[in-house]
């Protein structure tokens, strides 16, 4: 993707955008990082690891 | 005769003189090894089987993060080596600059990830709390190693930076030691100092995760612990769940029963 695109699609021309809540401030960009963070790990506790219920499984088959 | 000299005279004769048929260094190599091997036998560090549920993506994001810091370290050395024309003005050095960069970005964000999952375990349980301490402090010493980092840029956002981060060291005090506007001291830190403290503690890291295992289920923790009480203290305790035998246990779900 050329730099024209890119630039095209994510203008960073301008002043940064801030989320400002009494002393607390942050950039938009640090706030969508830490929601995606979030969604990632939810992702991570939910999803279902491939083959892990088949060893399971396994695993209390062997057991006596 | 000095060492030195006996070396000479030995490799004169053909023969060279090793260090290692001391018979001080050969009983300390084996007191050494005895004490690694006691205290991490080798089928422990590389166990060729883990328990059901290791297999969960948290372990995979503690893995990333491990490949992350490798990419950072190769990276590092490289980038330190050329110097900073190279990694501002060459096209090449601007690729491993932003490899640097992005890998640290992929770093935090996949550690963090490691650490939320951790905790929400609590992984300190059964004796692991070097496991979690090392894992954690971890976590916070990578800060100021990539703050040092991106004081060590050499333009204009490691000048915005560092005058940001001065209010910051000097409100709690450390500003006199820790001199975020002096990039001598600042480069030191990021290539010498925090990198050595950082593989440090992943290094233990890893190393008590293979001595202690990885921490169990609460449900299976619970189970063994219930299982440890004896009988006749069990019996004092009417509300303790006794531990159903093995033929009782209930079969996975998509197993059917016969």
């Amino acid at each position: 993707m050329s730099p024209t695109v890119t630039a095209a699609i994510f203008s960073l021309n301008h002043p940064a955008h801030y989320v400002h809540w009494h002393f607390f401030q942050v950039s938009v960009s640090n706030v969508v990082v830490v929601v995606v963070m979030l969604f990632v790990f939810v992702l991570a506790v939910a999803l279902p690891f491939p083959g892990a219920a088949r060893r399971r499984t396994a695993r209390w088959q062997e057991s006596p | 005769m000095s060492a030195t000299a006996a070396n000479h005279a030995a490799g004169d004769r053909g023969k060279a003189v090793s260090p290692s048929t001391s018979w001080t260094t050969r009983a300390r190599a084996a007191a050494v090894r005895a004490a690694a091997v006691g205290t991490l036998p080798p089928e422990q560090l590389l166990p060729d089987s883990q328990p059901t549920y290791v297999a969960s993506w948290i372990y995979v994001f503690g893995l990333a993060a491990l490949a992350a810091l490798v990419v950072i370290v190769g990276s590092g050395i490289l980038l330190s080596l050329k110097g900073l024309a190279w990694w501002h003005y060459t096209a090449v050095g601007r690729f491993f600059n932003s490899i640097h960069l992005w890998a640290v970005e992929l770093f935090f964000f996949t550690m963090v990830i490691h650490l939320w999952g951790k905790f929400w375990m609590a992984a300190w349980r059964g004796g692991r709390a070097r496991v979690w301490v090392t894992g954690a402090v971890t976590f916070l010493i990578a800060i100021p190693t990539a703050l040092t980092g991106y004081i060590s840029q050499q333009n204009f956002d490691a000048q915005w930076i560092s005058i940001q981060a001065k209010d910051a060291m000097n409100s709690i005090g450390v500003g006199a030691v820790f001199n975020v506007t002096n990039f001598g001291q600042m480069y030191s830190y990021h290539v010498l100092i925090l990198p050595i403290v950082v593989l440090s503690l992943v290094l233990a890291h890893i190393l008590l995760v293979c001595r202690h295992r990885v921490v169990p289920p609460f449900e299976l923790d619970t189970r063994r612990a219930s299982a440890r009480i004896s009988p006749k203290r069990e019996s004092l305790r009417p509300e303790s769940p006794r531990p159903a035998p093995v033929s009782e246990r209930h079969p996975p779900a998509d197993r059917a029963p016969s």
